[in-house]
């Protein structure tokens, strides 16, 4: 190998020393405010060491990716699906596909246990987990012409592994939706400002999807910039509406949010693509990576304080009232998009393997692109940390615990042990024009107004706090509907898929009826989660986020294995650990996330527990508080249950496919002559193009040997 | 013919903007998927020069027809 020469080794000394002075000032500040500034060195610093050295490693060693070997994209080029695609426009294809409102929930959720834990298992996490399972599974699909996980399961692992991977990843989705649209429901409840500008986003979609499909088809940059402009000014008039006579109309309970979300999400699924889906997922990109580059700007230019201690209480005590449980293992099921995300090994099999240009890019891509997630991860820790503790605890209890009017939810914050006065509540709300912020769970409202703060310090001042606010609940409110919308649609392809196998017509998955049904099915599965989040007198986040992060990282879990097995598969046993040990470390924390979830006697923690204690006190005839009425009561019982099923099911479904992925370990490794690989067959690659994002001296005498190099750039 | 030195100092920073301003816009092309029919048209060029190609419209709605059919390709993560 070549030899380093002193100017790069100063440079990484450089950073290395960086990323170590924001660690050592994040762990030994204790009581007093820290600088945003130190957390962002820390990530920052430690993801430049990880990307220069692990992923290079991973790359090389492990993989052993080649430069000479032709990826599926050249061929099969057919100028469609299969192209070669530049890294760049690549990086920010794969990069907008994987982050989506995960990242930004997730640490706003976690910062109840303060700023460290979250910090610390951010940056850890997307450096030895996240990020590895990303760049791993884009390898293998790479080497299978871009084949899916659940395709990969049933060739590489066995029927049986293949059929309980499928299953879990549909169960997992509509999860996700129901989690998703809960979020949506809490930001938009009794907000006529919110829900107008939202309401206004199907018009302006169905707007851009006819001016696409019948005036200028094709001219996707014109057409967002006019939505987009069009999206702002939805957003401005949200404002003239909730002062106007018409804010009755756009002031709507969380039930009725439901009804209208449901509805939304079953049409949206069956409308063709062009109408809703394809415009608005334009728009949502646009204004995802704007908000995302206006935020990362807002956090370098204003380098707030952080408010939040570095670790509270409920680390330890596991009382918290945003989730219950301590800190291991619940931090780490809490924070999955940012630091692990089962569900980028769907992305990272599928669409972007089949259009990435040379083996050496899978670093760039795979790694490269978790990495600037889990970025997003971090900044959204960084809003929700700036913010007061009190007004945090204020708007992510549970409203049963904080009653209806400022001045209960300030003695209930005082309960926790921090302070707020009811001015000061009250104060915030109207900063915001919002009626209340009490109780506003979901962690989009949270990290909104910790994004209003950071904007408006920048562009508008205090004036301009409300507008912000309302912004990003738009920004969060838009992209997790286009998520609704097409996961209703993967969903329901799936289950037509599964169910073609049983009953003969649902296999053409363009017969109608069957689209009809399998819509239904998959929409009244969240819609169901949904409407018992809202309704469930202990809080339906705090219920229900556990069960979506176990879910989405279960789903990791089953990626990690399938990873593992073909390592093994392949001949690396020697290199296994590189996705064993995530893979184990992911396994510990949901297997134990999943037992205390299933029979932890603590009913705030276990759902058989809560049960019992619910079943109890009806049998007696007694009410127990946070419910209200006997009816509550039968609620509770009902959706503890099906929680604790639910969670059951998850964990039986991927020790099925563990449990399947040993069995063919084992044999590979004592057969490994009788192991089938169904990798593509090796093709010498003509391409020249460089790996990472800056061409080397090398790659440059390569590309000028080569002529006039496709993909080089402009 | 003789540019004055401030005129060519002018000049570069000009020039610079200009090709920052084409690469990003060669980007927004790229990304937002507006090139992509012309990526199709010179591929079928280069490999059947003869053959029929489609029009932008047509071209555009195939597009859409394919993630109708299956809703697995361009799929959001949460």
């Amino acid at each position: 190998m070549r030899r380093a020469n002193p100017k790069s080794i100063v440079i990484w000394a450089l950073v290395a020393l960086v990323g170590a002075a924001g660690w050592t000032i994040l762990a030994v500040s204790r009581g007093e405010e820290v600088s945003a500034a130190w957390m962002v060195a820390a990530a920052l610093g430690s993801y430049a060491i990880a990307y220069r050295f692990y992923s290079r490693f991973i790359a090389d060693r492990v993989l052993k990716v080649d430069k000479d070997r032709a990826t599926p994209a050249e061929r099969l080029n057919n100028g469609v699906d299969y192209h070669p695609t530049d890294r760049r426009v690549l990086l920010g294809h794969h990069f907008a596909a994987i982050a989506g409102a995960g990242p930004l929930v997730g640490p706003v959720l976690a910062a109840q246990m303060g700023y460290l834990p979250g910090t610390i298992w951010i940056i850890v996490g997307v450096i030895f987990a996240g990020a590895v399972q990303d760049m791993v599974t884009l390898f293998f699909s790479m080497r299978r012409d871009g084949k899916s996980l659940g395709q990969m399961a049933r060739e590489e692992i066995g029927p049986v592994g293949g059929v309980a991977a499928l299953v879990a990843v549909l169960l997992i989705m509509i999860i996700l939706l129901a989690v998703l649209a809960l979020v949506v429901v809490n930001a938009l409840a009794s907000s006529p400002w919110g829900t107008f500008s939202i309401a206004m986003t199907i018009p302006i979609a169905l707007l851009m999807g006819f001016y696409l499909r019948v005036l200028r088809p094709g001219r996707v940059i014109e057409v967002s910039v006019i939505g987009v402009a069009l999206l702002l000014l939805a957003i401005v008039s949200g404002s003239w509406v909730a002062e106007s006579s018409w804010a009755g109309t756009f002031t709507l309970s969380p039930g009725t949010l439901v009804i209208w979300l449901v509805v939304y999400g079953f049409l949206a699924s069956i409308l063709p693509v062009w109408m809703l889906l394809a415009p608005r997922d334009y728009l949502s990109t646009f204004m995802k990576i704007g908000t995302i580059a206006l935020m990362a700007l807002g956090v370098f230019l204003t380098l707030p304080t952080l408010k939040a201690d570095a670790i509270t209480e409920f680390a330890t005590s596991g009382t918290g009232p945003v989730f219950a449980g301590s800190l291991f293992p619940f931090v780490f099921i809490t924070i999955a998009c940012g630091a692990l995300s089962g569900f980028h090994a769907l992305v990272s099999s599928g669409t972007t393997p089949k259009m990435i240009q040379k083996e050496t890019q899978v670093r760039m891509i795979g790694y490269g692109a978790m990495l600037m997630e889990s970025f997003v991860a971090i900044m959204a820790l960084v809003a929700a940390s700036i913010i007061d503790p009190g007004l945090y605890f204020a708007m992510n209890a549970p409203a049963g615990v904080m009653g209806e009017t400022v001045q209960s939810a300030s003695q209930a914050v005082a309960n926790l042990g921090y302070t707020i006065s009811p001015d000061d509540l009250a104060a915030a709300a109207k900063a915001v024009e919002e009626e209340s912020l009490v109780s506003r769970t979901g962690g989009a409202p949270t990290l909104a107004v910790g994004i209003a703060e950071i904007f408006s310090s920048v562009i508008g001042g205090a004036g301009m706090k409300a507008f912000w606010y309302h912004f990003a609940i738009m920004f969060e409110a838009l992209f997790i509907l286009t998520t609704v919308d097409a996961g209703t649609r993967v969903g329901r392809f799936m289950l037509q898929d599964m169910l073609g196998n049983v009953v003969k017509p649902f296999k053409d998955v363009s017969w109608k009826p069957g689209v009809w049904f399998a819509s239904a099915v998959v929409v009244g599965g969240w819609g169901y989660f949904l409407w018992v989040g809202v309704h469930d007198p202990l809080g339906g986040i705090n219920q229900l986020f556990p069960l979506f992060g176990i879910a989405n990282q279960l789903l990791a879990a089953i990626a990690l294995t399938v990873c593992t097995t073909l390592l093994i598969k392949s001949g690396r046993l020697k290199w296994a650990w590189v996705t064993g040990v995530p893979l184990a470390w992911d396994l510990i924390v949901t297997l134990t996330a999943s037992w205390q979830k299933i029979f932890s006697s603590d009913p705030k923690v276990g759902f058989f527990a809560q049960r019992g204690v619910y079943q109890d006190a009806i049998e007696r005839g007694e009410v127990r508080p946070p419910a209200k009425t006997m009816e509550d009561m039968h609620t509770v019982v009902t959706n503890s249950t099906v929680d604790g099923v639910i969670q059951a099911v998850f964990v039986i479904l991927v020790l099925i496919v563990l449990a399947d992925a040993i069995r063919v370990c084992v044999r590979a490794v004592r057969r490994p002559a009788a192991t089938a690989l169904a990798e593509v067959p090796y093709v010498k690659s003509e391409l020249v193009a460089p790996a990472g994002l800056i061409t080397t001296r090398e790659e440059k005498t390569e590309l000028a040997a080569a002529g006039a190099a496709p993909g080089a750039g402009s | 013919m003789t540019t004055t030195a401030p005129a060519n100092a002018a000049r570069s920073p000009l020039r610079a903007l200009r090709r920052a301003g084409r690469t990003l816009w060669w980007y927004l092309r790229e990304v937002s998927g507006e090139a992509d029919y012309e990526r199709y048209v010179a591929h079928v060029r280069r490999h059947s020069p003869d053959a029929p190609v489609k029009s932008r419209r047509e071209f555009e709605r195939c597009r859409t027809d394919e993630q109708e059919a299956d809703p697995r390709k361009g799929f959001r993560c949460c």
